[in-house]
């Protein structure tokens, strides 16, 4: 191996910058770095420091040992992964060693029963896309140990900024299936986007979850500004952010954005990667060429840890040292839960277009997280079989309920689709716009069949924007005096 | 509207004289559209006869200017200016100016004096962004950080993209996020976060959430040898994210009142400052607290003949371009036909980019129907575009003359052709010579 002796440095320059560093070294090297030890011809004409220098000393590394050993680390070929915490194995048995979370029995069993909501929630509305009556859908199947567990492990008041697969955090916090139904129907009743996202796109401020947008990783800066805020917000004290993201989001270079945000201006803030193995059709081997995305957080100076994201427990422990931690240290702490998608990407997608239909099957029976929180509750005498399908046919019919309630609802008023752009006083774009349509609805609204077709969808009719006031939702198209005719 | 009866495309329709006799316009003889090259000058174009520019490239003109408020009076009569110092003691009789003061500021002197102000009376205010720690690039935040301490004004990692999502979330919390972006030219990493987030984000949640607390902050537009990534106009690029508003200021004064208004205003506020100004424009900035109304131009000299409106920098290479129009230059004195020497032009600050005020631009070309628009960014999607079409929209049959554009070439911006790509005095009195002759 090549190995050669660091260059001596000038004495008078050598003698300043080796005096001991604030900082005490963490770990020394084992090779012996004193100068003396050096072959090197010129080394032996100058002056030995007075103390050997242990650690770099230009300002972007003051801590790095220094060493005589010419090593490239990559964590990755040299086998030292990060290791993956579990609690609880494939069959619901508690692994040897580890210590299950000091929660009873009816937090163990609201746990599950939010977790077996989200498959039977899914299942009804993956069917509902197929069957036309909501344009899109995104289920969890896979990945509900993740999501609910962690949601479990924070505090309902904690602010989370998510992708779009974390519909069980909602859940956990007691979101109503009717908010759902009437987001995803983009019903009249939608208060999270007033039918102007797409479905899956939940927010709530009363249940601290920040409205959802397509564009990925887009939320983890978001994350460090929101921590920043809590940081500084007494009446905030005790909560933390929380951001959850896929590990393909991770690649955007918002990730890098948020993470080096987050990491230099602190704030309490947990960056909750589930890492399913795919991102659309792209497998994570195709993603990063990396430890995952666990080995990024430690480059970032990040506390960090890789989770069993099929294991409830484990997540759950992972997420409250996590939030503990984060809110001692006033900086963020990145969860990385391993987890497999077991559903389509989206209804748009057919995952069997490049994954073998037999490897998803063989996820569902030989790592089911439903499946294992299950078994750990039978094993406790805490659930049974009976209780199972109990819960699988009332919160059908509870989900039915809504769905039925939520299909039969009329969509927004129509004008709501000009509002809410500007804060304050209407751009006179806007008004002016608004007043085109009318005057286009009122020549084509109810001969124009798919105008005539559609605007019986809305609530009003669209009489809101035809007949401004007389609805006493519109507003008023009023002509600026100051506009010359 | 009367109906028109159906005519081909190629049919020319006389076109109508609306000018009443007596109208200020009448002694300009109407004569059929110039080719458009110019003549051949008697004598070379001679505005590097004149002084040549500093090194630095500043404008010959903004000392003298007289866009400037260089007396405490003139500043305390600033039009539609708002006060926020509420106690009573400093509160003026009408029409009298007692107990204000104002102080001589440069540019960056007035932005830094405006999050001074921001800072102090909202706990809730933070500036962040690269380098403004230590006072900025280009000073605008000299001391906030020892005034206000290191935990409200501080240096972020080099991420522009961090630096506006960063502000969203703080926003999204409701604190008050001023976050500077070192060059406008580098706000294209932040387009993301700012056009899909910030600007959508009230919209997409229903209203529920909102990011009106956030401000953008960046110098902008051309500084004599910015080459092409620290001279760029990229307000154009803007213009369809519909829920920002982009605001630039022309003077100090006009920088402290619309950054006031700008950080409290309930949207997110993109506002770009144009950084030849930092240094170079200096004049008497009330220092109290106050405000600037967004959504407004100002008319700042009255006029009948043409209406030349435009923002920022080239402001004062318009006001030169009427001196040259009043009073040519020898060299000059043969392209500028005496009979135009005298008409009067109306120059407007459109001020806020987006949303723009229509209402005082109709007004000013239904007066003078003709209109000549002078922004740095390139032609082509261009403010000038919306503007131009918006107004030939309403004015139609009112025009005298086509909208002309004078702005920079559908080029990035050179360095050493910069004097070739701004739209100079010289441009601009072309045009609006050919427009008064059309």
């Amino acid at each position: 191996m090549l190995r050669r002796a660091p260059r001596p440095l000038r004495p008078r320059l050598a003698a300043r910058l080796c005096q001991p560093q604030p900082q005490p070294p963490r770990r020394t090297s084992s090779t012996s770095t004193t100068p003396g030890t050096s072959t090197s011809p010129t080394a032996t004409h100058r002056p030995h420091p007075p103390s050997p220098p242990a650690h770099g000393h230009l300002p972007g590394a003051p801590r790095s040992a220094l060493t005589t050993e010419l090593h490239f680390f990559n964590s990755v070929l040299e086998g030292q992964q990060i290791p993956t915490y579990r609690v609880v194995d494939g069959n619901g048995d508690v692994v040897q060693g580890a210590e299950v979370p000091d929660v009873g029995r009816e937090f163990a069993r609201r746990l599950y029963e939010t977790m077996m909501m989200l498959p039977s929630l899914d299942t009804v509305l993956y069917s509902a896309q197929r069957h036309g009556s909501i344009s899109f859908y995104m289920t969890t199947h896979g990945e509900e140990a993740s999501v609910v567990g962690s949601a479990a492990a924070l505090e309902p008041t904690d602010e989370v900024l998510g992708q779009y697969r974390e519909l069980g955090v909602l859940l956990w916090r007691g979101y109503p299936l009717s908010s759902i139904m009437a987001q995803v129907f983009s019903s009249t009743d939608d208060s999270a986007t007033k039918g102007r996202q797409m479905p899956v796109h939940f927010g709530s401020p009363p249940h601290h979850f920040h409205t959802i947008s397509s564009p990925l990783a887009t939320q983890i800066p978001q994350a460090a500004g929101v921590a920043y805020a809590l940081k500084r917000d007494p009446a905030r004290r005790g909560s933390v952010a929380v951001c959850y993201f896929g590990e393909g989001a991770a690649s955007e270079g918002d990730f890098h954005a948020g993470l080096g945000m987050a990491s230099v201006l602190g704030g309490p803030c947990i960056f909750f990667c589930r890492n399913n193995g795919f991102a659309i059709s792209t497998p994570a081997a195709e993603q990063y060429a990396g430890d995952g995305i666990a080995a990024r957080g430690p480059g970032y100076g990040v506390y960090t840890i890789r989770v069993d994201g099929n294991d409830a427990w484990a997540v759950y422990n992972a997420v409250k040292e996590a939030r503990r931690l984060t809110l001692e240290n006033q900086k963020p702490v990145l969860v990385e839960a391993m987890t497999y998608r077991v559903g389509h990407h989206s209804t748009s997608d057919d995952s069997y277009a490049y994954r073998a239909k037999q490897e998803v099957e063989d996820w569902k029976r030989v790592d089911n997280p439903l499946f294992r929180l299950r078994k750990y509750l039978e094993a406790r005498g805490w659930w049974s079989a009976e209780e199972e399908s109990a819960l699988r046919l009332s919160q059908r019919k509870e989900i039915m309920a809504a769905f039925q309630h939520a299909e039969a609802r009329p969509k927004p008023p129509l004008g709501e689709m000009l509002r809410d752009v500007w804060g304050g006083e209407e751009p006179w774009m806007l008004r002016e716009q608004r007043e085109e349509l009318r005057g286009l609805l009122g020549k084509y609204g109810a001969v124009w069949e798919p105008w005539r077709r559609e605007l019986a969808r809305f609530e009003g009719g669209g009489r809101d924007v035809m007949h401004p006031g007389a609805e006493g939702v519109g507003v008023g198209v009023e002509e600026d005096p100051d506009e010359p005719q | 509207m009367p109906a028109h009866p159906p005519r081909t495309l190629f049919i020319p329709r006389p076109r109508p004289r609306l000018l009443p006799a007596s109208s200020p316009l009448a002694p300009f003889t109407p004569r059929p559209p110039r080719p458009s090259s110019p003549p051949t000058p008697s004598r070379p174009l001679a505005h590097d006869a004149a002084e040549p520019p500093p090194p630095g490239g500043h404008l010959p003109s903004v000392a003298t200017s007289r866009l400037l408020r260089t007396s405490r009076d003139a500043a305390l009569r600033a039009p539609a200016i708002t006060w926020n110092d509420e106690p009573d003691a400093l509160r003026d009789e009408p029409g009298t100016h007692t107990a204000r003061q104002t102080r001589k500021m440069n540019t960056y002197q007035a932005v830094r004096d405006a999050m001074a102000i921001a800072l102090l009376k909202d706990d809730s205010a933070l500036v962040f962004g690269e380098d403004v720690a230590f006072g900025g690039v280009f000073r605008c935040t000299m001391n906030l950080a020892e005034e206000f301490g290191r935990d409200r004004v501080f240096n972020t990692p080099l991420t522009e993209q961090g630096i506006a999502g960063f502000g969203i979330g703080l926003a999204a919390m409701g604190h008050t996020a001023i976050a500077e972006i070192q060059f406008s030219d580098y706000i294209y990493p932040a387009f993301d976060q700012l056009v899909n987030e910030a600007a959508k984000l009230r919209y997409r949640t229903g209203g529920a959430y909102n990011v009106g607390a956030l401000t953008v902050r960046a110098p902008t537009m051309s500084v004599g040898h910015g080459g092409l990534y620290h001279s760029q106009s990229p307000e154009g690029f803007f213009l369809g994210a519909a829920g920002i508003k982009i605001v630039i200021p022309r003077s100090p004064l006009q920088a402290k009142g619309l950054l006031l208004a700008s950080i409290r205003d309930p949207n997110p506020v993109i506002f770009l400052e144009p950084k030849i100004l930092y240094r170079s424009a200096i004049e008497q900035v009330p220092t109290a607290d106050f405000e600037l109304p967004l959504g407004k131009a100002e008319v700042l000299l009255p006029g009948d003949a043409l209406t030349l409106l435009s923002y920022g920098t080239p402001l004062y290479h318009c006001e030169a371009a009427l001196s040259l129009l009043r009073t040519p230059p020898p060299a000059l004195d043969a392209l500028v036909p005496p009979s135009l020497r005298s008409a009067k032009i109306e120059l407007i600050d459109l001020r806020t980019i987006m949303p723009w005020d229509l209402p005082t631009v109709l007004r000013s070309v239904a007066k003078t129907r003709r209109l000549v628009i002078v922004h740095e960014a390139g032609r082509s999607g261009g403010v000038g575009a919306e503007i131009a079409s918006e107004v030939m929209n309403r004015l139609f049959l009112q025009l005298e003359a086509p909208v002309r554009r004078v702005t920079g070439w559908d080029t990035p911006v050179p360095l050493a052709f910069e004097k070739f790509y701004i739209p100079d005095a010289v441009r601009i009195l072309d045009s609006v010579l050919e427009t008064l002759q059309y």
